[in-house]
């Protein structure tokens, strides 16, 4: 373990991919996320990567797909505006079965918006964003630490399956300074073995290998979303990852992720002290959602309150997982505000009340 | 013990380095902490603040609705953040900075010239330190000890030269609160 050292999200991010064996960075700079490239700008090339800034966002990601196509560890950053522009490579390179990691620092938007924080670009991550049926693994940290440990696993998820791995995360987890200590973590132990696919050159005429999201017949494109499908529902059953606090006995139970999680559950700690049972429920995967936890819960409390920062998106897949159990309340603000710990704690009360 | 602190002035003060000096100095002393800076487009002459959050357990928010403590160096900020301090918290202000002092009854109030006697030491810059160690004269969150150590951290290596006059200036600060 190395010592506890105080940094700011964005470039614990960074330090995690350099020690978690990043080998290609392309990205373009953009608030709130431009310290992860300062960053790697300063250290990938001397720690053994290679760092480029590219002339776009769709330059950065297109050379992603050209690096992890060679089986190479590879990542890029961006915020809202530059992940609009990446979606059309991100398709690709789900439907071409190639790991990497995408991490979104989110701002308000929508446009060009404004440079704080948000978590407007849920939809985009979880649902898809671009063309066609893929999903990504969408990673949502809450801490300091997390944006580091986080790294590690979405490079291990993202070799596992073969997939693009997201980390959703905001302005304010970017930029706020907590403590984090960098966990152990062997680059040769934890190595995929690519070569059954990886385009490495053909050396002693071994079979071709071909990456491709291109299938001109009809069938053979089903086939591949058969495949991708499959692939899904076995992320479902075995990645799904949350945090529960003071659920236990909670009557309202919030469900927040990132930032909003921390805010709610300051709110929840404000709540419990005026008696209110009130808990917290927080997705780590957005995609794979908890869905059965979410329904186990609902058995148990009267309301649910949904508390994000942007006009309601998460909020979906929560109703859809209570599957009108129980009611499922929202409160969120837009643009780049994050909700204070008392506009959440006034929520509270008013649910606690109706209730009565 | 969790202490929840605002500091907010004018962007060139000395703002947000008090405030992560002041993270840095709790991380020293085993404390959980957060430096949550404000951010926008900002610049010198423009407003800044910073949240800090030093505590014995997990810090659940960064994101603060009522503060134990604002350390406050300008009027706009004063008429701002004065309502953001909880009953009994405190307001330690820059006095030559601010023209109207606060006028809750409920918190503890501290006016620390610390402009003026910055120039006394000969050093503008050194006031944020000594207001910072007038706030640490207020309670026994963080030793000066901590502080001093942190600087090493949040200095460049070329200024070290200057961590003995900051020693000075958070001395001097803690004795204009007796």
């Amino acid at each position: 373990m190395s010592k506890k050292l105080l940094m700011k999200g964005n470039e614990a991010l960074a330090e995690a991919s350099i020690r978690a064996g990043l080998k290609g960075y392309y990205g373009y700079p953009i608030t709130p996320q431009s310290e992860l490239l300062e960053y790697l700008g300063q250290h990938l090339p001397s720690r053994g990567g290679a760092f480029v800034q590219a002339e776009s966002e769709v330059a950065a990601i297109n050379m992603v797909y050209g690096a992890s196509g060679a089986g190479v560890r590879t990542m890029t950053s961006t915020s809202g505006p530059g992940y609009s522009l990446m979606q059309e490579g991100i398709s690709y390179i789900a439907c071409a079965e190639l790991p990497c990691l995408l991490v979104n620092v989110m701002r308000g938007g929508p446009g060009l918006g404004t440079i704080q924080p948000s978590q407007g670009d849920y939809f985009q991550a979880v649902k898809g964003g671009g063309h066609g049926d893929y999903k990504c693994i969408v990673l949502a940290p809450n801490s300091v630490q997390e944006m580091a440990d986080f790294t590690y696993l979405g490079f291990d998820l993202a070799d596992t399956y073969r997939i693009p791995v997201v980390i959703l995360t905001d302005g304010a987890l970017g930029q706020m300074m907590e403590t984090v200590v960098f966990p152990d973590y062997d680059i040769e132990a934890n190595k995929t073995d690519h070569s059954s696919w990886a385009t490495t050159g053909r050396k002693n005429m071994r079979k071709k290998h071909v990456v491709t999201s291109l299938y001109l017949k009809a069938e053979e494109m089903e086939n591949m979303n058969l495949i991708l499908q499959k692939k899904y529902r076995e992320i479902e059953k075995n990645e799904v990852r949350f945090e529960s606090i003071f659920t236990e006995d909670a009557d309202i139970i919030i469900v927040a992720f990132g930032m909003s999680a921390r805010v709610s559950f300051k709110a929840v700690e404000l709540a419990r002290k005026k008696g209110i049972k009130a808990g917290l429920f927080r997705p780590k995967t957005l995609f794979p959602f908890p869905i059965n936890e979410l329904q186990h819960l609902s058995n148990q409390a009267d309301k649910m309150l949904v508390v994000e920062m942007n006009a309601g998106q998460m909020v979906e897949d929560v109703r859809l997982a209570v599957n009108g159990n129980i009611s499922v309340e929202f409160y969120g603000r837009m643009g780049g505000v994050i909700p204070s710990p008392n506009e959440i704690l006034n929520n509270i009360i008013n649910l606690s009340e109706l209730k009565e | 013990m969790t202490e929840e602190i605002l500091i907010a002035g004018f962007g060139g003060q000395g703002v947000l380095s008090m405030g992560m000096t002041l993270a840095y100095a709790g991380m020293i002393e085993n404390k959980h902490v957060v430096w949550m800076p404000s951010y926008g487009p900002e610049m010198r002459g423009g407003t800044a603040n910073c949240t800090v959050v030093i505590s014995d357990k997990k810090v659940s928010s960064p994101i603060i609705s009522n503060f134990d403590s604002l350390i406050i160096l300008n009027q706009p900020s004063m008429e701002k953040f004065e309502s953001y301090a909880k009953p009994e918290g405190k307001i330690i202000y820059e006095s030559n900075n601010i023209i109207h002092p606060p006028t809750r009854k409920d918190v503890d109030v501290y006016n620390i010239p610390a402009l003026s006697e910055s120039v006394k030491l000969k050093n503008k810059k050194i006031m944020n330190m000594i207001i910072l160690g007038s706030y640490l004269a207020t309670n026994s969150i963080i030793k000066i000890k901590s502080i001093l150590e942190a600087l090493k951290k949040v200095l460049p290596e070329r200024h070290h030269h200057m961590i003995p006059l900051n020693k000075l200036a958070l001395i001097h600060g803690g004795e204009l609160i007796l």
